[in-house]
C-alpha cells in the first residue's frame, strides 16, 4: 500500500467511526437528516482533498467535526438571512417564525449532546412512517456508517434499489416533517419497539438468511449487534433494549457451531457446544442480568433471551431445562400470540415431556393459514414423527420442507433428513 | 472481525499520571458506546503470576517475574469491521500515552482473533 492509499484508508476508517455522531450533531443543527448527511459528506470530500497533501491530522475525528460544523453554521445562517430577506419584503410571516425558531446556531453546544443526538438519529431513521426495509437501509447507512454498496451486498439486492430506498426514506422524513427529537414519554415504548424491530430484522437476515447460497451472513449479525450495543449504551434502562442485546449476543454465540466445514447448517441440538463463543455468552447473560434488574415487565425480546439463556447455560441438550423453556414459550405466546411461537413451544414440549406431546401441539397448527408456506412446520413435524418411529410420515414432512425453503443449504439439510428416514436397504 | 490488542511496555520508573488513567477510561467509554469494545483489563506485573513451560517433554512451572525489562500491561478485545478500524482505536490509545505521559514508550500488538468469517 503506498502513502496515498494508506491515507485514503485512514480517512475511510475515521469516517466509519465518526460519521454517525457527526451526522447526528449536524442533524440537530439543520433539523434535516438529508442535509446533515450531505454536510458530513462535504467534510469527507474536503478531508480526501487535504489529508493526502497535508497529512492526516492528529485528531481526525475532531477535524471532521469542526469542518462540518462550520459548513452547517454557514448553511443555517444563510437560511436565516434568506428568511429575514423574505420578512423584509413582508411576504412571508411564516418564514419569520421559522427564522426565530432556528435562532443563531450554537456551535459549542454541538459536543454536549452527542449521546442524545445519536439517539435522535436512531429514532428518526427507524421512524414508523418508513417501511421496515427503508428503516433497515437508512439505519445501516446513517448509524452503521455503511456505504450503499455494502448495504446492497449484505441484503443481496442491486445497489440502485438500496440507493433509491434511502433517497425515498429521506424524502419521506422531510415531506412529513418528522421532527429530530426523542419521542415523548407516551409514545416512547412504541418508538423503541420500532427501533428494536429494525435491529433484529438486520440480525436475523444475517443469522438465518431467508435466501441465497449462504445460511449465515455474519457481517450482518455483527452490524446488528453493534447497533444494539450502541442503543443499550444510550438507553440502558429499557428492559427490551437490554433484552434484545442479550438475545443477539446469545444467538451470535452459537454462530461458530451453527455451520459445518462446508457451510451446511447444524441445528441447535446437534451443535458442538464447546465451539460456542464464551465471551458472547458472558456478555449476553450480563445484558440479561441488567434486563432483570429493571423494574419493568419483560417483553418478547427479554423472554426470548431467557429462552436462549437456558440453552447457553446447558452443557448439553440433555442438561437443558426444557420444562423452563416450554414454560417461557407460554409466556411468550401470551405476549405475542403467533403460530410460530406455538410451533417453538411444540419443540420444547416435545423435549420436556416426549415427542408425542410435542406432536399434539404441532398437529393443531397444520390448518393455520399463516403457516401454509412456513418451512419450519414440516421440519418440526418431521423431527417429532421421526422420534416416534413414524418414518414414512416423517420423510414426507422433510420432503415438503425441502420443497418450501429458498435457502440452498437448508434444502440440502432437509433432503438428507428425508433420506435418513428411508428403511435400511 | 475480532481483534486482541496486547500492550507491552518497559517497566516505567514513575507511576502513570492520573490524567492518563482518566483519559483511558474515557476512550474506553467511547469505544463501548460505539459498540466495538467487548472486553478489556489491565494486567498485574508478572511477579504475581507464573509461567508453565514445556520443553524436551517436561513441564516446568516458573514463578514470576519472568520478564527482563518489558511487561504485558493490558489487553483489549474489539469487534470491528476492518483491521484499519482496530488500528485506529489502538492509535487513539497510544496517542493518550504520548500526550499525557512524557517519555513513556511501548507498543501494542494488534492481533486478529480466529473465528468463522471473522465474527467469532
Amino acid at each position: 500500500m503506498d502513502d496515498h492509499e494508506a491515507t485514503r484508508a485512514a480517512i475511510e476508517t475515521v469516517w466509519r467511526i465518526e460519521s454517525p455522531r457527526l451526522i447526528a450533531a449536524l442533524a440537530r443543527i439543520t433539523g434535516d437528516v438529508g442535509a446533515a448527511e450531505e454536510l458530513a459528506q462535504d467534510a469527507l470530500v474536503i478531508a480526501l482533498e487535504q489529508w493526502p497533501v497535508q497529512g492526516v491530522p492528529d485528531g481526525p475525528g475532531a477535524w471532521l467535526t469542526a469542518t462540518a460544523k462550520h459548513r452547517a453554521v454557514d448553511l443555517v445562517r444563510r437560511r436565516v438571512r434568506y428568511d429575514q430577506k423574505l420578512r423584509e419584503v413582508g411576504r412571508d410571516m411564516e418564514a419569520h417564525a421559522q427564522a426565530e425558531a432556528y435562532g443563531e446556531p450554537d456551535i459549542d453546544a454541538m459536543d454536549d449532546h452527542i449521546g442524545d443526538d445519536l439517539l435522535r438519529l436512531i429514532f428518526i431513521a427507524c421512524h414508523p412512517v418508513l417501511s421496515a426495509e427503508a428503516r433497515a437501509a437508512l439505519t445501516l447507512r446513517l448509524i452503521g456508517g455503511l456505504t450503499t454498496h455494502e448495504i446492497a451486498r449484505a441484503f443481496l439486492v442491486p445497489e440502485p434499489t438500496i440507493a433509491q430506498r434511502i433517497v425515498r426514506a429521506k424524502r419521506t422524513l422531510a415531506d412529513k416533517q418528522i421532527p429530530f427529537e426523542i419521542p415523548a414519554p407516551g409514545e416512547l415504548t412504541g418508538r423503541v419497539a420500532s427501533v428494536l424491530e429494525v435491529i433484529y430484522l438486520i440480525f436475523n437476515e444475517g443469522y438465518a438468511a431467508t435466501f441465497g447460497a449462504d445460511w449465515i451472513r455474519p457481517e450482518l449479525c455483527a452490524e446488528a449487534l453493534r447497533l444494539g450495543r450502541v442503543l443499550a449504551g444510550l438507553m440502558p434502562r429499557q428492559v427490551e433494549v437490554q433484552g434484545l442485546v442479550a438475545l443477539m449476543e446469545l444467538q451470535a454465540s452459537r454462530i461458530p457451531a451453527r455451520t459445518g466445514p462446508d457451510g451446511d447448517p447444524i441445528l441447535l441440538t446437534d451443535q458442538d457446544r464447546l465451539r460456542w463463543d464464551r465471551l458472547l455468552i458472558r456478555r449476553g447473560l450480563a445484558a440479561l442480568g441488567r434486563a432483570e434488574q429493571i423494574d419493568a415487565a419483560p417483553g418478547p425480546y427479554a423472554v426470548q433471551a431467557e429462552i436462549a439463556a437456558c440453552h447457553a447455560r446447558a452443557g448439553s441438550v440433555k442438561d437443558t431445562d426444557w420444562e423452563r423453556v416450554a414454560a417461557l414459550y407460554v409466556v411468550l405466546a401470551h405476549l405475542t400470540p403467533s403460530p410460530v411461537v406455538e410451533l417453538n413451544r411444540a419443540v420444547a414440549v416435545g423435549m420436556a415431556y416426549g415427542a408425542a406431546r410435542g406432536l399434539e401441539i404441532a398437529d393443531t397448527l397444520t390448518s393455520q393459514p399463516a403457516l401454509a408456506g412456513y418451512v419450519q412446520l414440516p421440519a418440526v413435524r418431521g423431527d417429532l414423527l421421526a422420534k416416534l418411529g413414524r418414518l414414512d410420515e416423517a420423510r414426507a414432512e422433510f420432503t415438503r420442507a425441502a420443497a418450501l425453503t429458498r435457502n440452498d443449504r437448508e434444502r440440502a439439510l432437509f433432503e438428507a433428513r428425508a433420506e435418513a428416514c428411508l428403511p435400511e436397504p | 472481525m475480532r481483534y486482541m490488542m496486547l500492550l507491552t511496555a518497559t517497566i516505567p520508573s514513575t507511576p502513570p499520571p492520573p490524567e492518563l488513567y482518566e483519559a483511558i477510561m474515557k476512550l474506553g467509554g467511547e469505544a463501548t458506546e460505539a459498540g466495538v469494545l467487548l472486553d478489556t483489563a489491565g494486567l498485574l506485573p508478572s511477579a504475581n503470576g507464573a509461567r508453565v513451560s514445556l520443553a524436551s517433554g517436561s513441564i516446568t512451572v516458573t514463578d514470576g517475574p519472568f520478564t527482563e525489562s518489558k511487561e504485558l500491561i493490558s489487553y483489549a478485545l474489539y469487534e470491528v469491521r476492518s483491521k484499519d478500524e482496530a488500528i485506529e482505536w489502538t492509535s487513539r490509545f497510544m496517542r493518550l500515552h504520548r500526550d499525557l505521559w512524557a517519555g513513556w514508550e511501548g507498543e501494542t500488538d494488534v492481533l486478529q482473533v480466529m473465528g468463522p468469517d471473522n465474527l467469532g
